[in-house]
């Protein structure tokens, strides 16, 4: 659907501001004081009341916000009497728990030194927040550019609290992600010259974002997925299951990690994995919707890791923050939240409000970028109102063509023209309307630089882990996050198969969960991880309900094998 | 693919039973090579079927299943609980599909001197061009076109005698590229032939003219009032006609 | 896979002795035979495997283990947390369930005026009435009357059948025949244009119509598009009803309905309702296997049960004696009577005969039983099924090439599948699990005890008496579908419906309570059965309410 006259007004006076806009430039960057006000103020972040104070658990005290706390406190989903761990389904060196780009590209590394790989999907091969990715991956990589530059602008992106070894590790290794990733068929853009086509990004000091169009997170994916696929079918040691997300990691008698139970998805079957070695990359939280935002994120993003690596005693780090995309859609209603990438802001346009004016830098960092706008409509009343109750601010994506000439949105941005062209919206001559979005979870588990957790066996690799990014991550730095600390992960995964020996298999830490749970009063907690959403409408639900649940007693798979068919 | 080096092997539960590689959804899941339906291969693995069982013993339609092989793109097409799974079999289910179905009273139906009826409820019939799709789906192995054509051409014996075997799966309407639905053009033409073109059997109106007037009400009764032991006599000494 | 080799000696028997047996008449056993073979063999006189019902209208009477358990079931429903007030549909009749019996009462409940709801658990139509192979009786020829059809019926029965019943039926068979043929069934003709029948088991009289060996489903096929095209006939699909809404003036008012794919429920309510659910066989009593399609669980008994509706005979089920035995995958399946109408006789391992193959069902039944276990001459397959021969080659032998092609396309067709030449090979037959010869009890318009509700088909009872004969099942779902309807609707007329309310159901989960056995007995209805392999456990609800903060809008 077209825009609605209810907002026509409004979108006449963008384009009445636009030519008086593009020559007089950007406002002014927001100074630091006044960014050190604005961001306290209106990001969602500093909501006080929507956080709490974990009781339970390794941050026992620290605070998440609620709708992640109530996961993190969760109940399991299994009970450990009723597991028989002599029955195992599978038996492998590495496990590797969920498979976006970190759990490819751990998988990848862990098979080529030599280790069996098994990955568990909750939903298929590559369903994951990477797809979605447009922007690009970061890379220091030209002349003018260097590790330490790019360290720099990591560190001052995160407000100084990552962890220098995690920058460190991500800058040094940023090239070489470029290499690999280009040597397994990924088509970067390039330049005449044949050198790498880079934009800037918000918050970086060089040209250093590498991209393939604004498919970049799909063409990453692809690529990644079809290499697992092929080195299957090439009977190399490393296969996946779908639709089989880990509901409880496995310990032994040494406290090592040893595996996982997996459930499938659609038969409710449990299978058990032992695994000397366990990478956790399941990716972000953006479904569990927090503060009611909608999200840019896969309907699988619910923070499953965080839970499996919080029972086993795991810190998380840097989660009373999140990152809340400036630009997502906020109209039509069918792709609200869906990320409107930076790279339109980098390419020249600018986020103007209701009246057509601007009132921030189009590149701000992303958490000023957010509140800034969070602030134009809640406190100054200059958003625009859509017919299904959201509010949002123009971004002015005609300014990209006539700063840079005809084509250049066709040729940048062919994804996001073809989305908004499904609903009659063209991009290239009408500005789109935009909202902070639930977007990234800046902390997470804590790593050291090889991806390992304190837990032996244990490693992390992508947005699950914390630590990289300190409290904000920037544009381009988290592709770039699932392939190096993917593969680190999956050397480092590879090397600990080697040398270690399992012990018996245990489900104790459950047990220990259970009663710590009990002694804290919290038995009403709903089970976690929580798996997916429930978006089904509720009205006449009535709990409890079994419609199929009583076994035949007459079952054709009795005693015999198979007794009738 | 090499199965010996498949790292992710099943568990020691299955070792004694061979077992096949079957993809469900393209999901890979291990059934025993015992036979199974597809249908049992299914709630072999788990699932509690909803959608896609009715009859089991394939005469509903209901388990409408296309499949084809991980070495072989051909789509083929069966019934899921008469099917038996092969190794490296890939199985879907489409126990739905939309087609169009004309509304009409089987008083509409009544056959018109040089009128095709079946034309007439199904005008895009004549946009058939003969693929031969709807043939190679049907797992009744019907000949679908050909009847298809009789239906074209009005020749509603031909269709009835065709199509009769047909448990309308809707296969057919899911591989035609013109969107035609031959397993409702032919019920149509089926029930046309059977309320007008079939030979009336006069036994039968005479006989329910005879009921409609009570003919019968008389000894009825008298059965009715019969003792238990009257009525076993005389269901001893009634006559019983030759069988063949 | 076609026979084992294990298996050829028996054949090679079968063979051998088929010139002979082509003209040996083995006679009909008398009354009093019957009664002691059936009470010696057939699963119903078992000692095991039933028991006595705690509670409801039929307490103290013996039933197979599994119904008892679907009749004293706990309601799937709880009262307290059903908001009668929001009614998803208001009509005038409600049938639930939508074979022969639920069809044919939808088309006459329109007919008469009435605004019509099918709830039907699977597809509409999916039934037991689509794997009716055999056909309809109807004494329709000049040398037949419905008195010989009403006598045969009776004898089948044991002289136990409600007479009304029996006469109600006898009486309309020849109009229903009449009623399908004009909304367009193609039944069988002979060359002169009369009807083509066959004489099945128990029947002194040629009087069987059928449409090859596809009756049922040709007459689902034409009943299910007549329904689609009438307005004022409206059908739901997979959303059975789970139980009855009663008003407070002791009326039948309606039902809550359940989407089987989203678990929401839905009221229903309805000046009249029609429960024609059909059969039971997927509760397998006694361990057989079954003819019937997947959703034959007695819903209706047990819904019926609950608000006071009796039973008659519900302890009486009929074992069909030809279901196929090999290969595993048709083990139950139904092969007609057809085939001992036209011939088809049936052999032990040794190639003789083992009874008058038109014996009707419980008692040919009783005779393989008695074959295969005290006499030891059954064959055994690799599975451990235990049959014995049916010769189906005979037909053509008796009536000419190309019979049994003509006359069992579907049987030749599905055994054809599995390598099986039925022309030229005879097949392993069983008992199987095949009809519910009681039910609910009901008059001759098929109304219950329970004013506003009505049970045509398979599930009301009280025609066959202790056991039905072949083509009698197919006749009493149109006969009494359609009285049905054509009461219902005259009833909605008339009737006020009262306050809604879900009482009867609060008393008998306190029935439960008292007697102390709610937590040992399943929910009923069962719906479906679950066939689902279970090796390891089941876990939480994969979804939980709680995890809900702001749901966001979306489109």
């Amino acid at each position: 659907m077209p825009y609605p006259a209810s907002m026509e007004d409004s979108k006449r006076k963008v384009e009445e501001t636009r030519s008086r806009r593009i020559e007089k430039g950007p406002p002014e960057r927001i100074p630091a004081e006044e960014r050190t006000a604005l961001v306290p103020k209106f990001h969602p972040d500093f909501i006080k009341e929507q956080f709490r104070e974990l009781r339970i658990g390794p941050n026992k005290g620290g605070r998440a916000p609620l709708e992640i706390a109530d996961l993190l406190e969760g109940n399991s989903r299994i009970d450990p009497d009723r597991i028989d761990l002599d029955k195992i389904d599978h038996d492998v060196d590495v496990l590797v728990v969920g498979c976006g780009g970190a759990g490819g590209a751990a998988s990848l590394l862990a098979e080529e030194n030599g280790a069996s790989v098994l990955i568990s999907s909750k939903l298929r091969l590559g369903d994951a927040n990477t797809i979605g990715a447009q922007a690009g991956t970061q890379g220091c990589d030209r002349p003018n550019d260097s590790p330490l530059l790019h360290y720099l602008d990591i560190m001052g992106g995160g407000h100084y609290v990552n962890v220098p070894e995690l920058a460190e590790a991500l800058a040094k290794d940023s090239p070489d992600v470029i290499k690999w990733l280009e040597e397994l068929g990924v088509n970067w853009d390039k330049e005449p010259d044949n050198s790498y086509h880079e934009l800037s990004g918000g918050g970086a000091s060089r040209r250093r974002m590498h991209s393939c169009r604004d498919y970049t997170g799909l063409e990453e994916m692809r690529v990644i997925r079809d290499e697992i696929r092929q080195r299957n079918w090439h009977g190399r040691k490393i296969d996946w299951l779908e639709f089989e997300p880990a509901i409880e990691l496995l310990m032994d008698d040494k406290g090592q990690v040893a595996g996982a139970i997996l459930m499938n998805l659609e038969t409710r079957q449990m299978s058990i994995v032992r695994a000397k070695a366990v990478v956790i990359a399941t990716g972000g939280m953006g479904r569990t919707h927090i503060q009611g935002f909608p999200t840019t994120n896969h309907y699988g993003a619910t923070a499953d890791g965080l839970v499996l690596a919080y029972r086993v005693s795991c810190h998380l780090v840097h989660m009373d923050t999140m990152q809340y995309h400036p630009t997502g859609a906020a109209f039509p209603p069918q792709i609200l939240g869906f990320l409107v990438t930076e790279k339109v802001r980098t390419l020249g346009a600018e986020i103007v409000n209701c009246d057509g004016e601007q009132f921030v830098h189009p590149l701000e960092a992303r958490d000023t970028e957010a509140s800034a706008e969070i602030r134009e409509c809640k406190e100054r009343g200059k958003g625009v109102s859509t017919p299904t109750g959201e509010v949002g601010l123009w971004l002015d994506s005609p300014m990209v063509d006539i700063k840079r000439g005809a084509g250049t949105i066709q040729r940048e941005l062919p994804a996001m023209v073809r989305q908004f062209g499904r609903f009659d919206i063209d991009i290239i001559k009408e500005p789109m309307l935009v909202y902070p979005t639930l977007h990234y979870q800046n902390g997470g588990i804590v790593i050291n630089a090889d991806a390992a957790t304190p837990i032996p066996g244990l490693f992390a690799a992508g947005e699950c882990e914390g630590g990289v990014h300190g409290r904000n991550r920037l544009i381009g730095n988290s592709t770039l996050d699932l392939f190096v600390f993917g593969r680190r992960a999956g050397r480092a995964a590879a090397k600990w198969v080697k040398e270690v020996k399992l012990g018996k298999l245990t489900l104790d830490h459950v047990r220990k969960w259970q009663r710590e749970i009990k002694e804290a009063g919290l038995e009403e907690m709903p089970v976690s991880p929580m798996l997916l959403p429930n978006y089904a409408r509720q009205e006449r639900y009535v709990p409890g309900f079994q419609p199929l649940g009583q076994v035949s007693p007459y079952t054709p798979f009795g005693d015999r094998a198979v007794r009738w068919i | 693919m090499a199965q010996e080096t498949r790292v992710a092997e099943e568990g020691k539960v299955e070792e004694k039973v061979k077992m096949l590689d079957i993809y469900i959804m393209g999901k890979r899941y291990k059934v025993p090579d015992a036979g199974l339906t597809i249908q049992a291969a299914l709630e072999y693995c788990g699932y509690n079927l909803i959608r896609g069982c009715g009859c089991r013993e394939g005469f509903c339609g209901a388990c409408a299943t296309i499949y084809n092989f991980t070495y072989d793109p051909t789509i083929k097409y069966g019934l899921a609980c008469q099917t038996v799974v092969e190794q490296n079999m890939v199985i879907t289910q489409i126990p739905f599909f939309p087609a169009a179905e004309s509304l009409y009273n089987v008083g509409d139906l009544q056959p018109k001197e040089g009128v095709n009826k079946l034309a007439e409820l199904y005008p895009d019939i004549l946009t058939c061009f003969g693929c031969n799709n709807c043939t190679k789906t049907c797992p009744q192995n019907l000949e679908v076109m050909e009847f298809v054509s009789d239906a074209i051409r009005g020749d509603y014996e031909k269709v009835y005698e065709k199509s009769f075997d047909c448990l309308l799966c809707g296969l057919c309407a899911a591989r035609c590229p013109q969107g035609l639905q031959p397993y409702n053009i032919a019920l149509a033409g089926r029930r046309l032939r059977g309320a007008y073109l079939a030979p009336k059997s006069q036994h039968n109106l005479d006989r329910v003219k005879e009921i409609e007037e009570g003919n019968f009400d008389a000894d009825m009764e008298k059965l009715k009032k019969m003792s238990a032991d009257e009525l076993r006599e005389l269901y001893a000494k009634r006559e019983i006609e030759p069988a063949l | 896979m076609p026979y084992p080799p294990y298996m050829e000696e028996s054949i090679r028997k079968l063979e051998a002795s088929r010139q002979r047996r082509m003209k040996e008449e083995i006679p009909l056993i008398s009354s009093d035979e019957r009664d002691m073979i059936v009470r010696k063999y057939h699963p119903d006189y078992r000692e095991t495997g039933k028991r006595k019902l705690l509670l409801g209208p039929n307490k103290d009477e013996t039933m197979p283990e599994e119904l008892a358990n679907q009749l004293e079931g706990n309601s799937r429903v709880d009262p307290d947390k059903v908001d009668l007030s929001k009614i998803d549909y208001d009509v005038d009749v409600l049938i639930i369930g939508s074979g022969g019996a639920g069809l044919s009462a939808a088309l006459l409940a329109q007919e008469n005026g009435a605004r019509v709801l099918i709830a039907t658990k699977l597809r509409l139509g999916d039934s037991n009435t689509i794997g009716a192979e055999g056909g309809t009786q109807a004494a329709d020829r000049p040398n037949d009357s419905p008195v010989l059809h009403y006598l045969d019926t009776m004898g089948g029965g044991h002289f136990e059948n409600v007479p009304e019943l029996v006469w109600a039926m006898a009486r309309d068979a020849p109009m229903a025949i009449k009623w399908l043929e004009d909304l367009g069934v193609n039944w069988d003709k002979e060359t002169d244009g009369s009807m083509r029948e066959l004489e099945l088991a128990g029947e002194c009289r040629r009087r069987v119509h059928s449409c090859k060996d596809y009756t049922g489903l040709e007459v689902m096929r034409v009943l299910r598009d007549e329904v689609r095209c009438r307005d004022n006939i409206d059908y739901i699909e997979f959303e059975p009803a789970i139980e009855l809404i009663m008003d407070d003036e002791g009326q039948v008012a309606g039902a809550i309905l359940v989407n089987l794919e989203t678990n929401k429920l839905s009221p229903v309510r309805a000046k009249a309702v029609i429960v024609a659910t059909g059969g039971l066989g997927r509760l397998h009593t006694q361990g057989f296997p079954t003819t019937n399609h997947y959703g034959a669980t007695a819903d209706g008994l047990a819904m019926a049960y609950r608000v006071g509706c009796s039973l008659i005979y519900g302890d009486s089920i009929q074992y069909h004696p030809t279901g196929a035995v090999y290969p595993l995958q048709l083990v139950g399946i139904l092969i007609t009577e057809n085939v001992r109408a036209l011939g088809g006789q049936i052999i032990n391992i040794d190639g003789e005969q083992v009874a008058c193959n038109l014996e009707p069902r419980d008692i040919l039944a009783s005779f393989e039983i008695r074959e295969c276990t005290e006499r030891h001459k059954g064959i055994t397959t690799s599975a451990g099924n235990v049959g014995v021969w049916e010769d189906i080659p005979l037909i053509d032998m008796l009536h000419g090439e190309g019979t049994i092609a003509r006359r069992l396309p579907s049987l030749v067709h599905k055994f054809r599948r599995f390598n099986i030449d039925l022309i030229h090979e005879p097949v392993l037959v069983y008992p199987t699990l095949h009809y519910q010869n009681g039910g609910v009890r009901m008059d001759a318009n098929s109304a219950t005890e329970v004013p506003g509700l009505w049970a045509p088909g398979e599930v009301g009872g009280g025609v066959h008496g202790q056991n039905r004969l072949g083509g009698n099942a197919t006749l009493d779902i149109y006969v009494f579908g359609r009285r049905a309807g054509r009461e219902a609707a005259q009833y909605a007329k008339e009737v006020k419906l009262g306050k809604l309310n879900l009482d009867h159901v609060r008393q008998w989960q306190k029935e439960l309570e008292q007697l102390d056995i709610a937590k040992e007995r399943p929910f009923s209805p069962m719906l479906l059965p679950n066939y689902a392999r279970q090796p390891s456990d089941y876990l939480a609800d994969l979804y939980t309410e709680k995890l809900q903060p702001g749901l966001v809008k979306l489109a």
